[in-house]
């Protein structure tokens, strides 16, 4: 599951990600049915609209051994929320896909460690990096340190701690237009902690929280650039793929 | 006031204002950041912290779900113990028995214990307007009432005020109320808290009527608990002649046992500390010791309507710690008047659209939006209460409220994308123009994304069609 923000504003991130797993050996396919998990919908409560969004979701990924995906959100949204979903559809046979689909679900962090079981998947980033910890990876998904121990690995990089890490970056889909004046106080902060850390570039697992987090660094001309994990993975010494944030 | 300050506008509206005082953004940063600290340096002190709070939550779970016989037994045990029970459906109910208790004692003053349920039923109003002066002796209620002000936190209602804005307010506002403030007045904080000693002991000497809400209520035992820090809550509770409790039928647990992991989870919880410096605990009447009147109001106020809600009925678990609003972002940015209710940050943003149901009233309805939904408050909550679940859900109440109605543009746009993420082909479709969409979101600004933040470029083509156009990537990707 590419996931839809990704398909549309950071293709370099799919891309990432199909190297990333094929150098480790996956067979990976791109299910071309697939849209958007429905978090858009169901997190403002629109639950209704939600409905086609999570049928197709499950009639694309029904059948894989494991559905991947760079975001902690996506993948909390198609393991915690679908079953809503399903269950206010009154369809049986959804209820029934829901339960089968979501528990296959893995963000990219998790299938690399509990799957794969690799730390070390290679990659090679010279580069002063700084880790976000998304919120819903944290709490909803609980990936805990394995985004950091990929990260440990990755030769040439310089990781630096970030102070206040685990505070949301204020993002929250669309809580960051309906409140946000609030989303963007929230996001100074994050700006201000990542700026004291010196780090060149700022990683995370969720591309949604990364544009909110870089929109307000390229605002600020901070010079501090964004980039998904699955890209700083995916970089070897042959070549880094990265897209950056303008 | 009941629950919800009167007049209060939609919390974006709000919250803007809060944002832009900086004094409160640096208070509350200040202080929510040094509460956390200690909460989160005395709940990793505890190995079995998970095991307790599962403990907590399902003594409260299984007080709810057989809360009509827990309350019947209340009762029975409370009148044996020589408590007098009153049952009040309101707000209106609760203050007219409150208020008429008093007047039997031709009281002109009460005496109040630090109450969440009473700020709600806005009972010192109620009694003001009967002639009865309600003196708050909690000392953060004081300071709120003295400066006329509204509570912005559960634990710590002033938390908003730093110590010079307490000085100014005692300096200046406590002679009217009764023993002027010393002259000497300081800002420190045991100068401070000394003057409201001296201030309020006149007050705990004279009044004949006490007035508390209550923590907990156990129902096997008639037994009401009041916890608290002062020890002001002890003076109230033992010194008058009459004591009043208003009590939300939430707080019933059914056994004397099942105060053990609440009272091990909420000192440290809400306060920071391993255990709390007062507990007291009295079941009705003991002869030549204490009140020896003992009333018991049992309220309702919307609680049953919570107890409906399938999902968010967990919100009645609640025991007031407080340790989602320290935790949560929003709250820590906005303060707790934003959310125009006793009840403020992320139990607040629950507890009132569950107590007074949504699609009636834009300032409750906005207040299931007021989050990030990044899950810090269920992360520390006591009894385990998933708050951004209950959020997700009461959202959806709020948008099923207003179906039928006149489309928003919010609906048409959510109606529009289920239309295009439901097949593939109209996402495809819409792809091609992302680029367009972003020059003209930039051209057209500010919206409320880039009046402060950039977006970001848009790609030349999307995955799926880099995807179709390189067979995966297999052909040569140019």
């Amino acid at each position: 599951m590419v996931t839809c923000i990704n398909d549309a504003l950071y293709p370099g991130t799919g891309q990432a990600v199909l190297r990333l797993l094929r150098r480790l050996g996956v067979e990976v396919d791109f299910p071309q049915a697939q849209t958007c998990c429905g978090q858009p919908m169901v997190n403002t409560g629109y639950l209704d609209e939600a409905v086609p969004v999570v049928r197709t979701f499950v009639d694309a990924f029904a059948g894989y051994d494991a559905v991947v995906t760079p975001s902690g959100s996506c993948a909390g949204s198609a393991r915690h929320q679908h079953s809503i979903v399903a269950r206010r559809s009154g369809d049986e046979a959804l209820e029934k896909a829901v339960a089968e689909v979501g528990p296959k679900v893995y963000e990219l962090s998790e299938f690399l460690i509990d799957v794969l079981n690799v730390t070390d998947v290679g990659a090679y980033y010279p580069h002063r990096v700084t880790y976000h910890p998304t919120c819903h990876s944290l709490r909803m998904l609980g990936v805990g340190d394995r985004p950091r121990r990929l990260l440990e690995a990755v030769r040439g990089i310089r990781l630096v701690d970030l102070p206040g890490a685990d505070q949301c970056c204020g993002f929250g889909g669309t809580f960051a237009v309906k409140n946000a004046d609030i989303s963007v106080a929230m996001g100074a902060d994050k700006a201000r902690h990542i700026r004291e850390t010196g780090a060149e570039v700022v990683v995370a697992g969720d591309n949604s929280c990364l544009t909110h987090i870089g929109g307000v660094l390229s605002r600020q001309r901070s010079g501090v650039r964004t980039v998904h994990l699955a890209e700083i993975l995916a970089s070897t010494e042959a070549g880094s793929i990265e897209r950056t944030l303008r | 006031m009941s629950g919800t300050f009167v007049g209060m506008p939609a919390f974006p509206t709000a919250a803007r204002e809060a944002l832009a005082d900086s004094q409160l953004r640096h208070n509350l940063a200040h202080a929510t950041g040094t509460i956390r600290a200690k909460r989160a340096r005395v709940v990793a002190e505890v190995e079995d912290w998970e095991e307790l709070r599962l403990a907590g939550a399902a003594v409260k779970e299984r007080a709810l779900l057989d809360l009509d016989t827990q309350l019947v037994r209340l009762e029975e045990t409370l009148t044996a113990n020589g408590a007098t029970v009153h049952w009040a459906r309101d707000a209106a109910e609760a203050n007219a028995i409150v208020a008429s208790i008093a007047k039997a004692h031709d009281a002109q003053e009460v005496v109040k214990v630090k109450s969440m349920v009473t700020q709600e039923i806005g009972l010192n109003e109620a009694l003001a307007a009967d002639g009865i002066a309600a003196w708050e002796t909690d000392l953060a209620e004081l300071i709120v009432q003295l400066g006329d002000d509204l509570p912005s936190h559960i634990l710590v209602p002033a938390i908003h005020r730093n110590r010079a804005e307490i000085r100014e307010i005692f300096r200046s506002r406590m002679a009217a109320a009764g023993r002027p403030a010393p002259i000497d007045l300081t800002d420190e904080p045991a100068v401070l808290a000394a003057a409201a000693r001296e201030h309020l002991r006149e007050k705990f000497l004279r009044a004949k009527v006490g007035v508390s809400g209550a923590n907990f209520a156990v129902a096997e035992t008639g037994t009401l608990v009041v916890v608290e820090s002062e020890g002001n809550g002890r003076m109230c509770l033992t010194l008058p002649e009459v004591l009043v409790s208003v009590v939300g039928i939430e707080k019933v647990v059914s056994r004397w046992e099942d105060l053990d992991p609440l009272l091990r989870l909420l000192p440290r919880s809400s306060t920071g500390e391993r255990m709390n410096p007062y507990t007291s605990t009295w079941s009705g009447i003991t002869p030549g010791d204490g009140p020896q009147e003992v009333h018991v109001v049992l309220l309702d106020n919307g609680r049953t309507r919570a107890l409906a809600d399938e999902v968010g009925r967990q919100a009645l678990r609640c025991i007031r710690c407080s340790a989602c609003l320290n935790v949560c972002p929003v709250y820590e940015r906005t303060g707790g008047h934003a959310y125009g209710s006793v009840y403020p940050g992320p139990i607040g943003a629950i507890l009132n659209p569950l107590l007074k149901g949504v699609g009636h009233d834009d300032q409750i309805d906005s207040l299931p939006y007021a989050s990030s939904l990044c899950g810090a408050c269920f992360e520390v909550c006591p009894v385990r209460i998933d708050i951004p679940s209950v959020l997700v859900d009461q959202r959806a109440q709020v948008v099923d409220a207003h179906r039928g109605g006149v489309p928003k543009p919010e609906g048409a746009a959510m109606k529009g994308a289920a239309y295009v993420l439901g097949r593939s082909r109209r996402l495809s479709a819409l792809e091609r123009l992302t680029g367009l969409g972003m020059r003209f979101a930039r051209r057209f600004g500010p919206s409320a994304w880039t009046g402060a933040r950039d977006l970001p470029e848009a790609p030349e083509e999307s995955f799926r069609a880099w995807w179709q156009r390189t067979d995966g990537g297999r052909k040569d990707d140019a």
